[in-house]
């Protein structure tokens, strides 16, 4: 196989792996903060939910959790896949995985807020809507930017695991690739590709922390 | 006719009772200091005032608008939430620690209240907040952000913001607390020029010789009550009072 053949194969997956990453950013954003929310509910119950909720995404490996998105509803319920696909079940797991690191970070950023905040708001009327959305959520996002990099840079890498349930997304493709050339020359650009990738997202990152630098 | 009337106000922390019955009234025009001991109430009560801690009992007033009712049991009834909203344009609070909005302009934490929340019309707004801004020495400041300014020139915009609904009157929480003792005097000049203008204000400090000059009437609290008030002259120079006297006579020693 030329190497360009290879190289668009790849970059092929590659396209699939860029599709897992933003699908999974755009839902886990506010569903993370929903999370976030709900975990530091005044309602016992909620925050107990979300507190386990976070504990179990936590504390289990995302691959694990990706088979049971997949598999568990024709285990547990006999469904059939057929109108399943696998992308759908990554995008699934990737966000309910994501979203509870993402609850933490929100959880901690919002926290960082003083007091005083909430109260000068108070006093000039604005309601609990405005306080958090105007006020204290556009604080929050400054501060939790580099752990959130962090994150996404590991969502970078972590796409690769979607082979598992078999998404042809770069490194399924990569390895296929290796093991028909029993060469490793695909997996060395794959991981070329995933490096640029990243590099890339950490530049925007740091713009983006550059751009909040307005205020302090 | 009194801008602000508290009747009764009792507040209690679980099991603390931090107000033991507070009477309050402030007529137009009128400045008023409350001097006391940290731990008083004199924070909580304005706190109560402000609407940021709910009273457990008593009744308050602001002009001609009931805002707490006691109810038959005694404890306080609140207006519903949107009535409150317009309460809040009625009066003003200058913090301790300024609580500016780190995230907005100097203008915009002026203007943004009274445009989202009063739903005022923007170009009046705008054009109120650079008057005030002058007024308050900081006419070229309205595009800084608030880290830009000197603690002083915060607590002058935090102010500036305090003002800009035209409260019926303002509340001050130690005001100058926060500030490098070299500060404190512009906010106390502006305190004063705002005094002259015959606004009306509520201040809890800890600078007894500017209470005394300003204020008309001074009060002194301790362990949730008024122990004390009455003229400047009266309160801090000739204080009645055994528990007022302790206090002025610590306050010396330092």
């Amino acid at each position: 196989m030329p190497i360009t053949n290879m190289i668009l194969q790849l970059a092929t997956g590659l396209l699939t792996s860029v599709n897992i990453f933003f699908l999974t950013l755009l839902f886990t954003f506010p569903f993370g903060l929903l999370v976030a929310l709900v975990r530091m509910s005044k309602n016992p119950f909620a925050s107990n939910i979300a507190r386990i909720y976070i504990s179990i995404m936590r504390g289990t490996p995302l691959m694990l959790q990706l088979l049971i998105v997949y598999f568990g509803p024709y285990y547990v319920f006999g469904w059939s896949l057929r109108n399943y696909p696998p992308f759908v079940a990554v995008i699934i797991a990737f966000v309910l995985n994501y979203s509870a690191y993402f609850a933490e970070i929100y959880r901690g950023g919002i926290a960082s807020i003083p007091i005083g905040q909430y109260e000068a708001a108070t006093v000039l009327g604005y309601s609990k809507q405005q306080t958090f959305f105007k006020i204290i959520l556009p604080q929050v996002i400054k501060r939790i930017v580099p752990p959130i990099t962090n994150e996404i840079i590991t969502l970078v890498k972590d796409t690769s695991l979607a082979q598992v349930i078999s998404v042809m997304e770069m490194f399924t493709i990569a390895k296929q690739i290796a093991n028909a050339q029993s060469s490793m020359v695909a997996l060395v650009v794959a991981g070329v590709f995933y490096y640029v990738f990243n590099f890339v997202v950490a530049v925007v990152m740091e713009q983006i922390e550059k751009k909040l630098d307005y205020y302090r | 006719m009194p801008v602000l009337e508290i009747k009764n106000l009792h507040k209690t922390f679980d099991q603390n009772e931090i107000l033991k019955g507070i009477d309050l009234t402030v007529d137009k025009g009128e400045v008023v200091s409350i001097i006391g001991p940290s731990g008083s109430g004199k924070s909580t009560l304005l706190r109560c005032a402000t609407l940021l801690e709910t009273m457990t009992k008593g009744s308050m007033k602001y002009s001609d608008t009931q805002v707490v009712t006691e109810g038959s049991d005694g404890f306080s009834v609140y207006l519903p939430p949107k009535e409150l909203t317009h309460v809040k344009a009625m009066f003003g609070l200058v913090f301790q620690n300024f609580n500016l909005f780190p995230h907005y302009s100097v203008l915009k934490n002026i203007i943004d209240a009274p445009i989202s929340v009063q739903k005022r019309n923007k170009d009046e707004v705008i054009a109120e907040a650079r008057q005030l801004l002058a007024k308050m020495g900081l006419a070229d400041r309205e595009n800084f952000y608030p880290y830009q300014l000197s603690g002083g020139q915060q607590q002058r915009v935090s102010i500036a913001r305090a003002l800009i609904n035209n409260p019926q009157i303002l509340f001050f929480d130690e005001p100058t607390s926060a500030l490098d003792p070299e500060l404190t005097g512009e906010i106390l000049k502006v305190i004063r020029e705002l005094a002259a203008m015959r606004m009306t204000m509520v201040i809890v400090t800890h600078e007894i010789e500017f209470a005394k000059n300003v204020s008309d009437r001074v009060i002194f609290m301790a362990d949730g009550v008024i122990v004390e008030q009455g003229s400047p002259q009266q309160v801090i120079q000739n204080p009645q009072q055994e528990r007022t006297r302790t206090f002025l006579a610590n306050l010396n020693k330092k």
